[in-house]
């Protein structure tokens, strides 16, 4: 059946998708909606949910429960319709090792019937703005990591669907080519493609998005705009190290300005609803009285970090350390977040 | 999508071509079975039949040329019987997401590899025939030339209905299984009993009658009547027995073919339908 929705303003309809592998709930309930033209991100750790999220509503997995609506077309119904509007890149690398830089742009073309003319035109300006046109007699095999992922994001961006998947795009790229893949996801999207983006990257998610969700053990936890979730942190975080942390957080708790206290490794953040260096002054008073020393302040505007640790409740799984046995996940199995 | 599986057809050629090794050995395996098997077989069975007792007017022929056309059967199986190993390796390389999540029709990668695994086949049956005639097997004996192009095409057209029926049989296990071992210890089980329930390298009139029955009903005893009466002609001695084909049971084993071919083909999309790759 179709969207019957009457917002015609939304892209992506999800209600209550839930879905398992054997008794692993991957997937548990998740209910969003995206709007037509906007860029909107799952945001969390590897094991989420994330990409079982996208391969439902690509169509490679089948609904187990929930439904879900991509550009009008319901995602068990019109599985067809539904890859026909979306364009994908995938979390792992899903590139013939045998098949040149050009074939695979080429065949990809192919698939998706562009026609001779923009197919071929289209493969010339992504090889330059990956900057693989001098490699596009080279065979997959022969390239490098880094430009192996160039090449699918590439691929990705061959046909330009109303709506672009976009799993982990920037995983294993070094931070100049980041940059350049989120001016051209920014440059798809203002032409007018929706970008669905799933990211553990926090500033991946703070930069592109107009929307985030954040999700962890296949749960949505809050959904809003970046500006929004971290405003709703209070205005300014004051971040604290003393002498004597349990007791400076505990004297400070009944502070008119201050909202819930959070206990960091070292230290502690006080977040306030009012000018942050308008607020520290009695923030100070109170532990001189206490007798606790201060060793260290810090003021900033709540991050992304700070949104994920304070409506997850827990300090982000993925560290870069960890990042080494997600390129190894990468290419052994697949299945990741 | 009217041309999807052109551009998947595109694609199996590429890696045809491209791997060298893998195309020359594919291209000179058949040559070797007929030069090692046919000619030892042949030199055996000659000498034993020798004195055989011969039909007055029917061309008695040697077994080189009756084994030939077993081995142009035999080599279309093999090759396609594997043909659709590339469809697992995509698979299992997460490469069928790509065309899986795309929004063409998903017959039309049976389709492509059927078709690439014909040109396979074609090229293979080919050279076996070339290189039959050049050890001395007597194809096409007394045929004009126009009669050796029409026989040609015959053969072709049975080797191609046959192979498109195994391609879609194969495409069907391999989008099925999780492991390369696993397809081709299922497939070496399948070649046995379709390559010797059948009449590539015999006779099967002294087989045992459930044997006999196998045979009969076999895809590859369809095929092989099919090269022999074109190859060969419709009326012939091979191993001390009458072989007379009609033209009557050569459409029938095409049609067998023919069926053989569209139940695979709903074997293979039934599977495609329900496969789940991610």
């Amino acid at each position: 059946m179709p969207d019957q929705s009457d917002d015609t303003d939304v892209i992506i309809r999800v209600n209550n998708l839930e879905h398992s592998y054997g008794s692993f709930k991957a997937v548990d309930g998740i209910s969003f909606t995206v709007k037509k033209g906007e860029i909107f991100s799952f945001l969390g750790p590897n094991g989420a949910g994330k990409s079982t999220a996208i391969n439902l509503l690509i169509t490679l997995l089948t609904l187990q429960k929930g439904e879900a609506w991509v550009a009008g077309y319901n995602v068990a119904d019109d599985p067809q319709k539904v890859r026909e509007s979306i364009g994908i890149v995938f979390q792992d690398i899903t590139l013939d090792r045998d098949m040149t830089v050009w074939e695979i742009l080429e065949f990809h073309g192919r698939l998706y019937n562009m026609p001779r003319e923009p197919r071929r035109k289209r493969i010339e300006e992504l090889l330059q703005l990956v900057e693989l046109g001098g490699k596009r007699d080279e065979r997959v095999k022969n390239l490098s990591g880094g430009m192996k992922r160039r090449l699918e994001v590439a691929r990705g961006l061959m046909t330009r669907p109303k709506v672009l998947f976009l799993d982990e795009p920037t995983i294993g790229l070094d931070p100049q080519t980041r940059m350049k893949m989120w001016d051209y996801i920014r440059d798809v999207n203002s032409t007018g493609t929706t970008v669905f983006l799933t990211t553990h990257y926090m500033d991946e998610a703070d930069h592109l998005s107009d929307r985030i969700s954040i999700i962890d053990n296949g749960k949505i936890i809050i959904t809003g705009t970046t500006w929004g979730l971290k405003n709703s942190l209070g205005r300014d975080h004051i971040y604290l190290e003393t002498s004597d942390n349990e007791r400076a957080i505990r004297s400070l708790r009944d502070l008119p300005a201050a909202g819930e206290i959070r206990a960091k490794t070292k230290g502690f953040n006080v977040p306030v609803t009012i000018d942050g260096t308008k607020a520290l002054p009695g923030i100070l008073d109170i532990l001189r009285r206490e007798g606790i020393e201060v060793t260290t302040i810090n003021i900033h505007k709540p991050t992304m970090d700070d949104v994920f640790v304070f409506y997850t409740g827990k300090e982000f799984r993925d560290d870069p350390g960890a990042r080494g046995s997600d390129i190894n996940a990468r290419q052994s199995g697949r299945r990741g977040g | 999508m009217a041309y999807g599986f052109a551009t998947i057809y595109w694609r199996d050629m590429i890696r045809f071509i491209r791997f060298k090794t893998l195309l020359f050995a594919s291209l000179l395996q058949p040559a070797l079975w007929l030069a090692f098997f046919g000619i030892a077989m042949a030199s055996n069975f000659d000498r034993l039949l020798a004195g055989a007792p011969v039909i007055p007017g029917v061309r008695v022929i040697g077994y080189l040329t009756f084994m030939g056309a077993g081995i142009i059967a035999m080599t279309t199986l093999f090759t396609s019987l594997f043909g659709g190993i590339v469809i697992l390796f995509d698979k299992n390389w997460g490469l069928m997401r790509e065309i899986l999540a795309s929004p063409m029709n998903r017959n039309h990668i049976i389709f492509g590899i059927g078709l690439s695994g014909i040109t396979k086949s074609f090229i293979q049956a080919i050279i076996i025939m070339v290189f039959g005639l050049m050890l001395g097997a007597g194809f096409f004996v007394g045929y004009t030339p126009v009669q050796t192009v029409f026989s040609i095409l015959g053969i072709l057209a049975f080797v191609g209905m046959f192979a498109l029926g195994f391609l879609f049989l194969s495409a069907a296990i391999a989008i099925s299984m999780e492991s390369p071992e696993g397809l081709q210890g299922v497939i070496t089980l399948l070649t046995m009993p379709i390559f010797f329930a059948s009449n590539a390298l015999y006779p099967i009139d002294a087989f045992p009658e459930f044997l006999k029955v196998m045979s009969t009903y076999n895809p590859m005893t369809y095929l092989i009547n099919g090269i022999r009466y074109f190859a060969i002609g419709p009326d012939f001695m091979a191993i001390g027995k009458h072989y007379s084909y009609t033209t009557g049971d050569i459409l029938v084993s095409y049609l067998g073919l023919i069926v053989f071919t569209v139940l695979m083909f709903i074997l293979a999309w039934w599977r495609f339908k329900k496969a789940i790759v991610t």
